[in-house]
């Protein structure tokens, strides 16, 4: 190795040290941290009973219907969720890449809600669903009498809207990015052939959008499984509308039991790394394709 | 597109159904905040009466005993903080994977893209214990630190992506033309790397100004809390009354100089946010 090379390697790790440190600090040292709680009862309202408790924690959590039910809530928001800004996000992709005019207008208007707080996206579509300050509920076809938040299936419907609503653009912007790269010759030869535009939307697009498709897909469904902000501020999880996140962030930050806290932060990271290796191994390849560069 | 044809008629319609989609909240957000209390209820998306009484509520009090300025210094200082040193330390990190030939740098960029997916909520019981044993519990950098963690990811991939567009070969002709080091960086390399850069640190500022999770687990009081937790916490004049006309006031100022932001650079965020999840 010549000394060049070898003084460029040691540039560049000094020049990334700060950054991988202050990454790893906040995440790879207190996922460690975390599992070590999660092995000990650790409740600071009773400091004193604390002790190393092998996976009883782990037990609990897994032996209640709790843990269960809002996995079944998390699961049913991301799928849903997921599922229905894919359809708009494509949507919204074909028209900014298509428009002959007004893709200024859209672009602009897809970004509004990426630069809102999820906070305040979730208390303006509260306010506008609740039964009192709401205007929906004067809307034509809609009782008057409608509970939104009275009912799990209901709060569920007014969730998924807001979250769909602050989270399309992201998933619009990136599948246009992977729009943007398909040859538009494709399309001229097979209207040539006389295909019609349904069958050059399934044919051309969707096969050759496969890698950005399924990227859009990992980003999104592992971000969406993270649901914290819209439930905690809509219902704070009441008519059984908790999430995973609400269920960890109750154990350890409003009954300050660190142990049980812990085991359930564990158990959603498991989660969030099972998710990622399915796709990862289901699509690794075409994953790949995605990144280019 | 001919104007007054079928599919010119069809595009307008669906351009301001998406339109009115993304900005319904905003307007309704705007009408709740300047209904006087008495009117908050009525129901109708456009008020009949205007009153700033929700805004004047808002900073009623001075800086003390306003449930809403300290916050805002809070949200405003926090993101501020925490994007400068992001982006510091990730233009570093980024320089070296975008110029540099070393081992471990595809190590670097699969890890970043890892702790990009990874749930915060994790992180959270440690944060909380590690916190209030080394004094960082309510306090400005007991956010930064964990937002820092978070948004480098981002910004790495943001950079890395523009940083490899740069064309170099540039440095070295400035060299030949007789500027020193010094000047052929400052003077060529900055004004080509600084779009770039500019979009990263927008995208880092919304993260950090977003964030709500950390902002209600790590503090407790208004020496730190930022305007997404101090929201949750909001409470209405006595307990009857739901502190709506100020939830929606308060959301309206921290929204708007936003929007106006994200309009005013949106091709830079556009172009960020695709390069950072696309190119990586």
């Amino acid at each position: 190795m010549s000394s060049q090379t070898r003084s460029e390697r040691k540039l560049a790790w000094l020049l990334c040290a700060p950054a991988v440190l202050a990454m790893l600090l906040v995440t790879a040292y207190p996922i460690g941290y975390a599992i070590a709680l999660s092995v000990q009862q650790i409740d600071l309202r009773f400091p004193e009973e604390s002790g190393f408790v092998g996976l009883d924690n782990y037990a609990s959590v897994l032996s209640s219907s709790l843990w269960w039910e809002d996995l079944f809530n998390t699961v049913f928001i991301m799928v849903t969720t997921v599922a229905i800004e894919l359809v708009l996000g494509m949507a919204i992709a074909l028209v900014m890449h298509r428009a002959i005019f007004g893709r200024g207008v859209v672009r602009t208007s897809v970004l509004i809600p990426y630069g809102i707080i999820t906070v305040v996206a979730a208390f303006a579509w509260q306010f506008a669903f609740a039964p009192d300050t709401g205007f929906v509920n004067n809307l034509p076809l809609i009782s008057d009498e409608m509970d939104w938040f009275g009912g799990r299936f209901s709060s569920f419907a007014v969730i998924i809207m807001a979250e769909v609503w602050k989270t399309t653009p992201f998933m619009a912007l990136l599948l246009l990015a992977g729009l943007v790269t398909i040859d538009s010759q494709l399309y001229e030869a097979a209207k040539v052939d006389g295909a019609s535009a349904w069958q050059r939307f399934t044919r051309i697009t969707l096969p050759l959008m496969k890698p950005a498709i399924l990227v859009a897909l990992l980003f999104r469904t592992l971000d969406a499984f993270r649901v914290f902000d819209t439930i905690f501020i809509m219902t704070r999880g009441a008519q059984d509308t908790e999430s995973v996140s609400i269920l960890g962030y109750n154990q350890l930050i409003s009954r300050l039991n660190l142990g049980l806290g812990s085991a359930v932060s564990v158990l959603i990271f498991l989660c969030v790394f099972l998710i990622a290796f399915v796709f990862v191994r289901g699509f690794g390849t075409k994953l790949e394709e995605g990144r280019p560069g | 597109m001919e104007r007054g044809t079928k599919d010119y008629v069809l595009w307008s319609v669906g351009i301001a159904l998406v339109l009115i989609f993304a900005l319904l909240p905003v307007l309704w957000l705007v009408s709740l905040s300047l209904k006087p209390p008495d009117a908050i209820t009525d129901q109708s998306f456009i008020p009949t009466e205007f009153s700033l009484d929700n805004y004047k509520s808002l900073f009623e009090g001075g800086i003390d005993d306003s449930p809403f300025i300290k916050p805002l210094i809070n949200s405003i200082g926090i993101a501020l903080i925490t994007t400068v040193i992001s982006i510091v330390l990730a233009s570093f990190c980024a320089y070296a994977i975008a110029r540099l030939e070393f081992p471990g740098k595809r190590l670097i960029l699969a890890g970043a893209l890892a702790i990009a997916m990874f749930p915060p909520i994790s992180t959270v019981g440690p944060l909380f214990d590690m916190w209030r044993s080394l004094g960082l519990y309510d306090t400005w950098p007991g956010l930064i630190i964990p937002y820092l963690t978070f948004s480098l990811p981002l910004a790495i991939y943001v950079l890395v992506a523009f940083f490899r567009e740069i064309p170099w070969d540039l440095e070295q002709a400035a060299a030949v033309d007789g500027a020193t080091p010094f000047q052929a960086f400052t003077k060529v390399i900055v004004p080509l790397a600084a779009p770039g850069t500019f979009t990263a640190a927008i995208l880092v500022f919304i993260f950090a100004w977003n964030d709500f999770l950390f902002a209600i687990s790590l503090t407790s009081s208004d020496a730190s809390r930022t305007v997404p937790a101090a929201l949750a916490f909001f409470t209405g004049e006595s307990s009857f009354t739901q502190p709506t006309g100020s939830i929606a006031a308060a959301a309206v100022v921290v929204t708007v100089p936003i929007i106006v932001f994200v309009l005013f650079f949106q091709r830079r965020i556009v172009a960020g946010l695709t390069a950072g999840a696309v190119k990586g």
